[in-house]
């Protein structure tokens, strides 16, 4: 077991063909996912070639489900465009979305959100690295050669943090069941409760380390949904301590207002819940194999 | 992207949000001239910087050094702030000549201030109540935010924080759009029980949430949102913040972009779209990734020392751009060494150390560097600072790099 992706996650790419899009596909077929579609308007017909790999492209995602039983589908297409993509998907009845496109207006992510209400799909992003369950389906741009298999649940707003955070624990002998980047940005598909939820439902999870940052209220709200439902131990991280008040720290959604969205809040927030808290980022692994003995 | 109030106000007019008559001036005698076009016998003359709190703010050139500090804590000092009521041509003449040119200290801006470029002049009114009004991101439930309180003319954090009663929220479903029955809530909520004023709120607030969607507003607050003896309501004061991802569909917004405002580093970093904020420490950081350099920063100061900025060179970074970083953070003349933090993932790590020696041999290094690779190609990476000749200290894992810039700094 493992949550979101293994290797029955049937994957198609919308914007197959673009620069990053290409290049990671290459990279998500040579870690071993079964990437078996493409969708970019207008080159239907036409294949992706890779490595041996010949992977058919279609004009539309429904055409690509219909045409190869995918289930999944990651979104590289550029920012105008992605809500757009991520709406199409969804409206294919895909399982999963995962949306690496970072710069996606506000406004647009609020209308493809309101289309996701109620139905089927998990959108997991925008503006994040993906999902990577090791040795099976690697659905995003992480480096798959520092996974490891094994019980440990990583979830993280980050992508490079994320990368430190699997490193760290690679290098102390334990292995990842999933790793979930689930975004920088202020609107986002899946937040952190949704991934506690499915990790503490997963018996390959043993324990989880969850990555936060300072703006919004994420981190008090897993907080409280821990404190009410985890039993299994959380290793926590918030990274933006020293950031002033008022500066966004490069992703859209990292700013501290109005003394809301503090690193301090948060840390607080989650060691009332009982959550193993670390002040050093480099202490997340180390702090982890402890707890595990 | 922040705009200034003038800005804000001449936008969210074109959208038909109520307002007060009013002119931008950068001279004296534009001053004059916009309140003889505007009329009347009252006019508010208004710097214009990006910081709130500009009443209650003192000019560096008008007060004693006690009474700035005063100013810049929001405490009560002597002396005229940088809003200022005028009833004659005289005194409008006087207030922009006060004002242009000169530093307002506010507690926003801290005790430097910010040089006033612009003076806003606006016509006066009568007001029979202060209000106040937001729109903004509520991201718990993926909903633009309508925020109205009684409590107007005050900083809402202290009301929502002492009397969180007093604030009424609004959500606007984005497939529905603003209801008019919303705007009858919110008029109720702000007190305004006849026809008359029901009818005046859904017009303001549908025009203001209409403006906010347009213009890709990430937070449009009006504070006070006035309601005027004659029973209108109106925005008083505007802060409208756009989001920056929404830009390209605002081309025009390029042209209000007021650099004086910026601080000159972050817009060169802007330019090889590094994305830089200056800190106040010693310690210059270069990571890849928004998070990990938070994450720098904050072991830098767990380790007892301080950083001298956030740095994220981004995803794929190339040379050029890794040499801009460098020469960036080296132009600080506070920082007193240097560490270079990556977790290469798409980024390759040889990339990042050819770019590190390129960068010292155009700018040279007077300062302690510590170098951290992790991920891909990070052995190749190592091994060609390694054989470069540069004194360069390597760094295994982020606890070691961070121990050895700090012992460096603060041994030097």
């Amino acid at each position: 077991m493992s949550i979101l992706v293994n290797k029955h996650t049937r994957l198609l790419c919308q914007g197959i063909t673009g620069k990053s899009g290409a290049f990671h596909c290459q990279q998500m077929l040579e870690y071993g996912t079964a990437l078996v579609a493409g969708v970019v308007p207008g080159k239907g017909g036409t294949t992706f070639e890779h490595a041996g790999h010949s992977v058919p492209i279609f004009d539309t995602v429904a055409e690509a489900k219909a045409a190869t039983g995918a289930n999944a589908s990651v979104i590289f297409v550029p920012p105008p465009f992605a809500a757009d993509g991520i709406m199409e998907a969804a409206d294919a009845d895909l399982d999963l979305v995962v949306a690496i496109t970072e710069g996606i207006p506000v406004r647009d992510m609020l209308r493809a959100w309101r289309y996701l209400e109620g139905r089927r799909t998990r959108l997991v992003g925008p503006n994040c690295p993906g999902v990577i369950t090791p040795e099976e389906c690697k659905i995003g741009i992480m480096p798959g050669h520092i996974h490891k298999k094994g019980s440990i649940g990583v979830l993280s707003r980050s992508g490079t943090l994320t990368y430190e955070a699997v490193g760290q624990l690679s290098a102390v002998g334990l292995g990842q069941s999933s790793c979930v980047g689930i975004g920088g940005d202020p609107i986002i598909g899946t937040k952190f409760i949704d991934v506690l939820r499915l990790f503490n439902d997963d018996p390959e999870t043993e324990a989880v380390i969850m990555i936060g940052e300072i703006g919004g209220s994420a981190e008090e709200e897993a907080a409280a949904w821990i404190q009410a439902h985890m039993t299994k131990p959380v290793v926590s991280f918030i990274a933006g301590a020293t950031a002033p008040p008022g500066r966004r720290m490069g992703h859209a959604g990292a700013i501290v207002s109005g003394g809301q969205g503090t690193a301090e809040s948060k840390f607080a927030a989650l060691e009332a819940a009982g959550v193993h808290i670390v002040r050093s980022p480099a202490s997340m692994g180390r702090r982890m194999k402890e707890i595990l003995g | 992207m922040k705009l200034h109030e003038y800005q804000a106000k001449d936008l969210l007019r074109r959208h038909g949000v109520p307002l007060l008559a009013g002119q931008a001036a950068r001279t004296p005698e534009e001053a004059v001239a916009a309140a003889e076009a505007i009329g009347g016998s009252v006019w508010v003359v208004k710097a214009q910087i990006h910081a709130g709190g500009r009443g209650m703010g003192r000019f560096k050139e008008e007060v004693s050094a006690e009474d700035l500090e005063r100013a810049a804590r929001g405490e009560a000092a002597g002396g005229k702030g940088g809003v200022r009521v005028c009833t004659s041509l005289e005194a409008v003449r006087a207030a922009a000549t006060a004002m242009l040119g000169a530093t307002l200290v506010t507690k926003q801006t801290g005790i430097e201030g910010k040089t006033v470029g612009t003076v806003f002049i606006e016509a006066g009114c009568r007001i029979e109540r202060e209000l106040y009004a937001s729109v903004l991101l509520d991201r718990s439930n993926h909903r633009t935010l309508l925020l109205v309180s009684q409590a107007g003319g005050m900083n809402i954090e202290d009301v929502a924080h002492d009397t969180p009663e007093q604030i009424h929220r609004f959500h606007v479903d984005p497939a529905v759009g603003f209801g008019e029955w919303q705007g009858r809530q919110i008029g109720k909520a702000l007190g305004l029980h006849d026809a008359k004023g029901l009818r005046a709120a859904t017009a303001f607030f549908a025009a203001l949430y209409e403006a906010y969607q347009a213009l890709d507003a990430s937070m449009l607050e009006i504070n006070p949102l006035v309601l005027t003896a004659e029973g209108a309501l109106v925005a008083l004061d505007a802060k409208l913040t756009v989001d920056d991802n929404a830009l390209y569909r605002h081309p025009e917004f390029e042209a209000l972009r007021d650099l004086h405002e910026e601080d000159p580093a972050e817009i060169e970093a802007s330019k090889y779209g590094l994305s830089y904020i200056a800190l106040d420490g010693n310690i210059g950081c270069m990571v890849n990734g928004a998070g990990l350099a938070m994450a720098t920063m904050d072991i830098i100061q767990f380790k007892g020392a301080r950083p001298a900025n956030f740095l994220d060179v981004g995803g794929g970074a190339n040379q050029s751009q890794v040499e801009a970083a460098f020469r960036i953070i080296t132009a600080d003349p506070a920082v007193k060494g240097i560490l270079v933090n990556i977790f290469g993932g798409i980024m390759k790590c040889d990339v990042i150390a050819r770019g590190v020696i390129e960068a010292v041999k155009q700018v040279g290094l007077q300062v302690p560097l510590v170098v951290r690779l992790s991920g891909t190609n990070a052995e190749l990476g190592r091994s060609i600072l390694a054989s470069s000749g540069l004194n360069v200290i390597p760094a295994d894992n982020l606890d070691d790099a961070a121990d050895a810039i700090v012992a460096a700094v603060q041994g030097a």
